[in-house]
């Protein structure tokens, strides 16, 4: 789950970790009443929706006045953003957060990950601030500072040491930096998370260290115990059909292509996408409905899939182990009556009692196509696309 | 001969009583697995299955000299089941709660450096030596003994390669799932060691799936260390990035972790690659003949 900008740094505020002053509004007049609250002279107005790449595109704005932070507000409120990381049609903007301007002097970079090769959470820094992170390790990977934290022995003090003197921290900063790293680690354990980043943490004129922007994302493993944080969800953000699957327990993701998939597990979910690939199809969907697939979740699959208008053929590909291939025939047959399934079906069932299962699916007088194995199944629903 | 567990092994259930630990342990026994014992704090000394249970590990270890542990303890416990097991001395943890947080895992595996004991999982189907020990979800039936070693990091795909081998009349040593989570116990390199050690294992199935490097690894290790003759697959050629698909660790991040870079790893490495997964059973079938 990811939060907003205006959440991870109200998060940082309360664990210590030093922030610009803002507040978050959802209506330009809210956005002016913020920067008169907020005093000063310059002010950065900011969309909030999940995605970085924001500046790029318009989403992060200087106002040198109340005025200017109106005008910006109103430019993006009820607008959609589309960045590098949303796809073409965006996310919708319904709140800036409005921040007091800092005085840059240096522009650094610092997260903190979950690393799967060292089994440990990891902290990744660098000098080069401000850029794309990724594109910094691809061409200039001396510049990128790591190491990793024991989880019983959390930030040692030489380990934030090494980094900020590797970052080129002032002698005077370093005890500053150290706490926003053990800070950082501490919030991270808190709150589940699987990333928090921030880039840039800037040196101010002053030689002061702040987060300018500020980025988290929660462990969705570990929602159930962290109540407060599933409060801070924002369903605009996410896609509206996964969100749907999410309610029902499957696991989808939509993708570009025209034939659907409904697979049991979830590396022969991704398996059928691409043999489907592979025999010249675009699957429209990464679909796990789990090892149960009771006709209950069936039909809330078949559904999902057919909210997606483009969708001209389904492939069902189910490899029933535990559960019986004549009770997912079964489900399958339910489905399609109850819902009225109007494009072709071809089912692949293989396992117990596949014979009966097959027999089921010929009989029903549905538009159901049973395939005798992968291959078959993929050159079938290809065709029946076409 | 097999790697991991055989018919002398003797398996510990950790949450035995719950749903899904009496469905599966009641399938496991069916197939001839020896449970010896069945812990849930709370329900000592009663009998589940025919099976005794016991409040703690280190009780059900010392009474019944059970020497594996099968885990289908709700993940907000099962970080602490798993280390309950590895404190109690067995050898072997198999692990297959799914839905476990990542930062649990990240604890266990710190601890389990400390025991000299193996995890497999979580999130996996488990480990079966067909014929002798089955310890998991998988289907029994479809499995036949044999000669093929299985590792994978996917289940339902997992079933896919045995049920390939075993129509291909090949039967299979021993198939270990893996898992699918970032943070996990046995990896491919570590199932690939005990597969060339195994007399009886002639040719290894690999299927990996996008995220992570371990592929990557594996390849090298294969190159170096494997002699026996391997065929992998990995899914997920189509899967978008920055998307997690379904498990935890399927997300490809930062131009790493794609289907095409552990691809041409594994070709390098010389391993038999197959770009269908309906391909891996005729291809291991073509190694072993040829």
């Amino acid at each position: 789950m990811n939060l907003h900008e205006y959440q991870a740094k109200q998060l940082f505020a309360r664990h210590g970790i030093p922030v610009p002053a803002g507040e978050v509004a959802t209506t330009p007049a809210q956005a002016v009443a913020a920067a008169e609250r907020l005093g000063g002279k310059v002010w950065v107005v900011k969309a909030q929706v999940h995605a970085g790449g924001r500046g790029k595109v318009g989403g992060v704005k200087l106002a040198k006045s109340h005025d200017e932070v109106g005008q910006h507000a109103a430019a993006m409120l009820g607008t959609r953003l589309a960045t590098k990381q949303t796809g073409p049609q965006g996310l919708p903007v319904n709140m800036v957060y409005v921040e007091s301007g800092s005085d840059i002097a240096r522009e650094l970079y610092l997260s903190l990950l979950v690393d799967r090769s060292s089994e440990r959470i990891a902290v990744v820094a660098s000098a080069a601030g401000g850029m794309d992170i990724e594109e910094v390790a691809e061409k200039t990977p001396e510049k990128i500072l790591g190491l990793s934290i024991h989880p019983a022995a959390g930030v040692q003090g030489y380990q934030a040491r090494q980094v900020g003197y590797g970052l080129g921290l002032e002698h005077e900063q370093i005890k500053a930096f150290a706490g926003i790293l053990q800070r950082l680690y501490a919030l991270f354990c808190e709150t589940d998370a699987s990333l928090i980043e921030i880039n840039p943490l800037i040196v101010t004129g002053g030689g002061e260290m702040l987060a300018l922007d500020a980025k988290i994302n929660i462990e969705d493993n570990a929602l159930f115990r962290q109540p407060q944080l599933q409060a801070m969800r924002d369903p605009s953000q996410e896609d509206e059909t996964e969100r749907r699957a999410a309610e029902h327990d499957l696991n989808y993701v939509s993708l570009d292509g025209n034939i659907a998939c409904m697979v049991n597990g979830a590396g022969l979910a991704m398996a059928t996408m691409d043999l489907i690939k592979l025999h010249g199809g675009e699957p429209a969907n990464f679909l796990d409905v789990g090892g149960g697939a009771t006709p209950e979740r069936v039909a809330a699959a078949f559904k999902l899939i057919l909210s997606n208008r483009q969708v001209k053929a389904i492939l069902v590909n189910i490899f029933g182990g535990i559960v019986r291939c004549d009770l997912i025939a079964e489900g399958i047959i339910q489905a399609v009556r109850e819902i009225d399934v109007s494009v072709p079906v071809v089912a692949r069932l293989e396992g117990t009692n596949v014979e009966q299962g097959r027999a089921m699916l010929k009989e029903s007088g549905l538009d159901i196509t049973p395939a005798d194995d992968l291959t078959d199944a993929a050159r079938k629903v290809v065709a029946a696309a076409a | 001969m097999s790697i991991l567990i055989d018919s002398n092994t003797r398996v510990v259930c950790q949450g035995l009583t719950g749903r899904q630990g009496s469905f599966h342990a009641k399938q496991c026994i069916e197939y001839g697995t020896r449970i010896v014992a069945g812990v849930t704090p709370g329900r000592g000394g009663e009998s589940h299955l025919g099976v005794p249970v016991f409040d703690t590990m280190p009780e059900a270890v010392r009474e019944t000299g059970a020497d594996v542990s099968m885990i289908f303890v709700p993940a907000p416990a099962a970080a602490d089941a798993i280390l309950a097991a590895a404190d109690a001395g067995v050898k072997l943890i198999v692990c297959i709660t799914e839905g476990i947080p990542v930062l649990d895992m990240v604890r266990v595996k710190a601890v389990l450096r400390e025991h000299d004991c193996r995890l497999i999982g979580p999130n996996c189907p488990g480990v079966i030596t067909p014929g002798q020990c089955k310890i998991g979800i998988m289907p029994g039936f479809i499995h036949q003994p044999g000669r093929v070693g299985i590792v994978s990091r996917s289940g339902t795909l997992t079933y896919e390669a045995v049920y390939q081998t075993t129509q291909q009349g090949l039967g299979q040593t021993t198939c270990v799932g893996i898992g699918g989570d970032p943070v996990r116990g046995m990896n491919f390199i570590d199932c690939l060691e005990l597969f060339e050690q195994d007399p009886a294992t002639e040719g290894v199935i690999m299927v990996g799936e996008i995220g992570g490097t371990d592929e990557e690894a594996a390849a090298r290790y294969i190159q170096e260390h494997v002699s026996k003759p391997v065929v992998a697959y990995i899914a997920g050629v189509t899967a978008p990035p920055g998307k997690r698909m379904g498990h935890a660790g399927a997300i490809i991040s930062g131009g790493e972790g794609t289907a095409e870079a552990k691809y041409a790893a594994l070709d390098s490495a010389g391993v038999k690659t197959v770009r269908s997964p309906a391909e891996l059973g005729s291809a291991m079938a073509a190694l072993l003949a040829g």
